[in-house]
């Protein structure tokens, strides 16, 4: 086992916790340790904590970006925000895999993350995007241009674009879950603008001068700017709080090691299984690939796509192995579920290595093609039977690893904690069988 | 109304057949007194103790979809191809007609075998009246769970999770609807999140550049699933012009010729549209056309004094339409206002065994009870036989399959498969919508949406879980719960069935579950009434809606608005709208004392 590498910024205690344990590791009964459920869960709440303050220390970095943007705009400056927002975007991906089996990721998930949404409400968009939408009467609300827009009926003071506002006020306005007023993607328009070149090459192109009151594009750039510093300091508050959930007194972390190791263990593979199968092998890339449909590409507006879908990937296998590369180097692991799988059955758990392992390489070969110059966009476009092999080499992955996980689910006998949370004909939840 | 159990142990099959057929009786009004002549009809087999015909369960094979690389075919049985449903209902029944049913017309009785087209002694597995799919102990233990509880003072075995084990035990947000069943397996799961993309997708006009997502109307309603199912919840009716259509006008009329009332006889329809503007008022159209015109709500208070005197006002709607653009609507056309219900926990109800819903069938109330729950009888569309209509205000749908496909049809002008209405509701006297062109790609499929398109929304559809339940312990809620039955609410609101053992899914399969609803037609008194004719059902009469999730509906979808048209603005003005069969239950509540009818929506609450 490799020497614990305290997270430069996490809390006293969980350096602590985290030294006592690594102790009780080493020295005092080594391979125990190594399965032990709960020394497991600690492990995995310290990479979570360890995660969510990289992504944490990015997006500072993303909001200082946006703030000199704002103070002085420039093709540098938005070049140099949109480089931080791709590299906050490296952490955050790796932490998804908390989100399926944590309820508090869960939940607060659709505040940082959600997505697809319908830019229309936030600022200007091209003539082709329409002008309505029966279903959203925001479709078009344009903020940035209003300082008064309509929700349900009711007449709502925009005057100040505030993070109280975007996330109270504006986020998912009316029911409609594509009114998506804050986090990455709303950030992500802000600094590309509309992708309006289909399955063709290219990104969003937005100018600087969107931001440039003395010579302003675009119309209204104090309340763009004002709308970005808004969405990247709330993405800070909303990181912050994520933080707080993993740390020694952190709810997430209390949840997982205050109750039974099992359930906790369940929640791992629970979101690995989840974030594979469901949410990104199908959601986020075989329905894009149904459909050719351009729009149906996560990073849409700066094609970043293949990096989101990698390190989702990547932080899937991190969770089984127990290991995570910090943004500074450093490693953080410990014990895993990788070894109390390989304590029962070596050889499935080759196998989950070895899958995971065949996924981060069918996203890195994608990876390669949209570096190379053929976005995802593009890949996933009709009639581009290379490039939709290559996404399609992805999810079978990301499918064929998920029926290793199931099998892990069945050898760590945590099948009925899986589909029902608790084996126990006594607990106060217990259903009919 | 009988509770169930008792009608399982004094009845025995024949009288089952006997309340279904009355049920058909009633619906043609052919009412031949007390008695039914049950022996004529069967011949010999139903009176015995193992009459059951489980014909094949047609359901889909696969309930998950698997993601290959190409998608090659349906992923289901050959009786997922069905035509344009009314067609294919249509040759069965006269299929079924070949076959002259003398020893019926002997009967003197135009009993349901005739009129649905069944050969004699034959009884559709769609409305089988015994549980073929459990073992006798078992039954004896389905039996002993759903009886309606006696002890208030403490929560029952498994009543936190009202949808068994697919119940959601994730945080209550406004997302509380939008989760998969707790206990699908991952594949199911992906299943579920590309039916949930599917249900968010924007379908657009043809031509487009993006050729697997047109066709949309060209008149329409809504141009997504989930335009109408915000947060999969319950829709409301607009507060002003700009709001979203979560709610439109079914338009029909009753049968007039002769032969339009055979149809209606052998249920090759429910009732008849407009001939100019269809079976529903779109008010949305794609550019060029015209849309058919806008739905106008006007409102009168009307003050309610109840038992303890405080005084709450109902308001009482009434619907015409304005903008009509080709003319006045047939002067029998009748308007239906209807809200978007809730989406949780439709693959469950479709699981509810038959057996279990007829069994609580009294068309004739037999029992004097003053509540006459009513099967309502229809064609399900893939097989053409007889089936249970358990979904929709009027009951009008047998399956989450056919529910999907007709309102791809119906209310985003998108052909499935199932329902290939390649321009969607628009009539033969709308030529200048079929004029328009549609979005077939005859690459791509023989429809605008091709399979797995419809497979997928209705694996989505049948797994929206229930949350948990909230509260469910504190004394105030137990306290409600006990008004609910004293009050004879759990009469028509059924607590509990468990679900057949033998459903498709076996995340459906066996759940003890919690809906709150019989799925009968019930007449709901002339206030609710909105005079229009669906199948089984008159013009009072609406299906129970089931109440699992009703305590979450501010929670998920920012209102309270309840019943078919939104005209209730809480749940104490739901239930004081209650009236028919229900009356004597709305006005024991109106009769309760402040701190019992509180307690009362408390318990609502915590559903």
């Amino acid at each position: 086992m490799q020497a614990w590498v305290t997270a430069p910024q996490g809390g006293k205690l969980a350096a602590i916790a985290a030294t006592a344990m690594l102790t009780a590791a080493i020295f005092v009964l080594p391979a125990k340790a190594d399965t032990d459920p709960k020394a497991v869960l600690a492990n995995y709440a310290d990479i979570a904590q360890a995660k969510y303050e990289d992504a944490l220390a990015t997006a500072v970095k993303l909001d200082e970006a946006a703030d000199a943007l704002i103070t002085k705009p420039s093709a540098e400056a938005l070049e140099a925000a949109r480089a931080a927002w791709k590299a906050a975007r490296i952490p955050y991906q790796q932490t998804e895999v908390y989100r399926f089996g944590n309820p508090i990721v869960d939940e607060w998930e659709g505040r940082v993350n959600a997505w697809p949404l319908d830019e229309g409400l936030i600022d200007y968009v091209d003539a082709g995007y329409g002008t309505e939408s029966d279903e959203n009467t925001l479709y078009t609300a344009n903020v940035i241009a209003s300082p008064k827009i309509e929700i349900n009926g009711t007449e709502v003071d925009a005057s100040r674009i505030t993070p109280e506002f975007l996330a109270g006020t504006l986020q998912e306005a009316g029911g409609i879950e594509a009114n998506v007023a804050t986090g990455y993607h709303a950030v992500e328009f802000l600094l590309w603008g509309q992708d309006l070149n289909g399955t063709g090459p290219g990104a969003g192109n937005r100018p600087f001068t969107d931001y440039d009151t003395a010579n302003c594009t675009g119309g209204n750039c104090e309340r763009r700017a004002e709308y970005l510093a808004a969405a990247t300091d709330l993405l800070v508050a909303d990181l912050q709080e994520m933080v707080a959930n993993w740390g020694a007194e952190g709810a997430a972390r209390k949840a997982l090691l205050d109750g039974d190791p099992k359930v906790g263990i369940s929640a791992i593979l629970t979101g690995m299984g989840s974030l594979s199968y469901g949410e990104l092998a199908g959601e986020r890339m075989k329905l894009g690939l149904l459909l050719h449909d351009p729009e149906e590409e996560h990073d849409c507006f700066s094609d970043n796509t293949h990096i989101s879908h990698l390190y989702d990937a990547i932080g899937i296998r991190d969770a089984y192995l127990g290991s995570y590369k910090r943004i500074d180097g450093t490693v953080v692991e410990g014990p895993s579920v990788a070894a109390m799988v390989n304590e029962i059955d070596p050889a499935l758990n080759a196998e989950l290595t070895g899958k995971l392992d065949a996924t981060i390489a069918a996203m890195e070969v994608m990876a390669k093609r949209a570096e190379g110059g053929e976005a995802y966009d593009q890949q996933i476009g009709e009639g581009n039977a290379e490039g939709n092999a290559a996404v399609q080499a992805a999810i079978d992955g990301l499918i064929d690893q998920t029926r290793s996980i199931e099998r892990a689910v069945a050898v760590l006998k945590l099948d009925s904690i899986a589909f029902e949370g608790s084996d126990s004909l006594d607990a106060p939840d217990k259903v009919f069988q | 109304m009988r509770r169930a159990i008792d009608f399982l142990r004094r009845r025995t099959l024949s009288h089952y057949w006997c309340v279904l057929r009355g049920s058909l009786r009633s619906h043609l009004r052919m009412r031949t007194g007390g008695r039914c002549l049950f022996g004529v009809v069967s011949g010999n087999n139903l009176g015995n103790s193992e009459p059951e015909h489980s014909a094949p369960h047609p359901k889909p094979e696969h309930n998950a979809f698997r993601i290959e690389p190409e998608h090659k075919g349906s992923l289901l049985g050959p009786g997922h191809s069905a035509p344009y449903p009314e067609v294919r209902a249509e040759r069965a029944s006269k299929d079924a007609l070949i076959q002259p049913p003398l020893r019926w017309s002997v009967a003197g009785l135009v009993s349901l075998a005739l009129t649905v087209g069944v050969t004699a002694g034959d009884v559709p597995s769609g409305l089988s009246a015994t549980r073929t799919d459990l073992t006798a102990k078992d039954l004896a233990r389905v039996r002993a769970i759903t009886e309606p509880t006696t002890d208030f003072s403490k929560a029952e075995d498994f009543e936190p999770m009202p949808a068994g084990a697919a119940t959601s035990r994730k945080r209550v947000n406004q997302d509380a609807f939008s989760h998969p069943s707790a206990n699908l397996s991952f594949e199911e799961q992906g299943t579920f999140k590309l039916g949930n993309g599917l249900f968010r997708k924007l379908w657009v006009s043809s031509p487009s550049s993006t050729q697997a997502s047109d066709g949309l109307g060209p008149l329409f309603n809504a141009r997504a699933c989930q335009s109408c199912h915000l947060k999969d919840g319950r829709g409301h009716p607009p507060e002003d012009n700009s709001d979203a259509p979560s709610m439109f006008l079914r338009l029909a009329r009753a049968a007039e010729t002769v032969e339009e009332k055979a149809m209606l006889g052998r249920k090759a329809a429910l009732n008849f549209p407009d001939p100019v503007y269809g079976g529903q008022l779109q008010d949305l159209a794609v550019p060029g056309l015209a849309s058919e015109g806008r739905m106008k709500i006007a409102y009168e208070e009307m003050s309610v004094t109840l038992g303890d005197g405080s005084v709450v006002s109902l308001r009482k709607p009434s619907y015409s339409v304005d903008d009509l653009s080709l003319g006045p609507l047939h002067p029998a056309t009748t308007l239906s206002p209807r809200v978007t219900p809730p989406m949780i926990g439709l693959g469950l109800v479709e699981q509810i065994h038959p057996a279990d819903i007829l069994a609580k069938a009294d068309p004739d109330d037999r029992d004097g009870d003053g509540i006459s729950g009513k099967a309502s009888v229809v064609r399900d569309a893939a097989s053409g036989e007889p089936a249970l209509g358990r979904f929709g205000w009027k009951a009008s749908t047998p399956s989450i399959r056919q529910q999907s496909a007709e309102a791809f049809a119906g209310d985003i002008g998108i052909s499935t498969p199932d329902v290939p209405r390649h321009w969607g509701d628009c009539s033969e006297a709308q030529q200048d919508c079929l004029a328009l062109p549609n979005g077939i790609q005859e690459r791509l499929g023989k429809s605008e949406a091709p399979n797995p398109v419809l497979d997928l929304v209705t694996f989505y559809s049948q797994n929206l879980a229930v949350p948990a339940r909230r509260d469910v312990g504190k004394p105030e809620v137990l306290a409600g719960k006990k008004v609910f039955y004293q009050l004879g609410c759990a009469s028509c609101h059924t607590p509990k069935f468990v679900t057949r053992r033998d459903a498709p899914n076996k995340a459906h399969a066996f759940q003890l579950i919690w809906p709150y609803s019989d799925f009968l037609l019930h007449d709901m008194g002339e206030g609710l009434a909105d005079g229009q004719t669906v199948g089984d059902a008159t013009g009072k009469e609406w299906r129970t809606p089931p109440l699992w999730g009703i305590g979450l509906t501010e929670e998920v979808s920012g209102h309270t608005f309840f019943l078919h048209d939104g005209r209730a603005r809480n749940l104490t003005e739901a239930i004081l709208w209650h009236g028919g069969e229900a009356q004597a239950a709305r006005d024991g509540f109106a009769a309760l004392p402040k701190a019992d009818r509180e307690a009362l929506i408390k318990f609502l609450e915590s559903l």
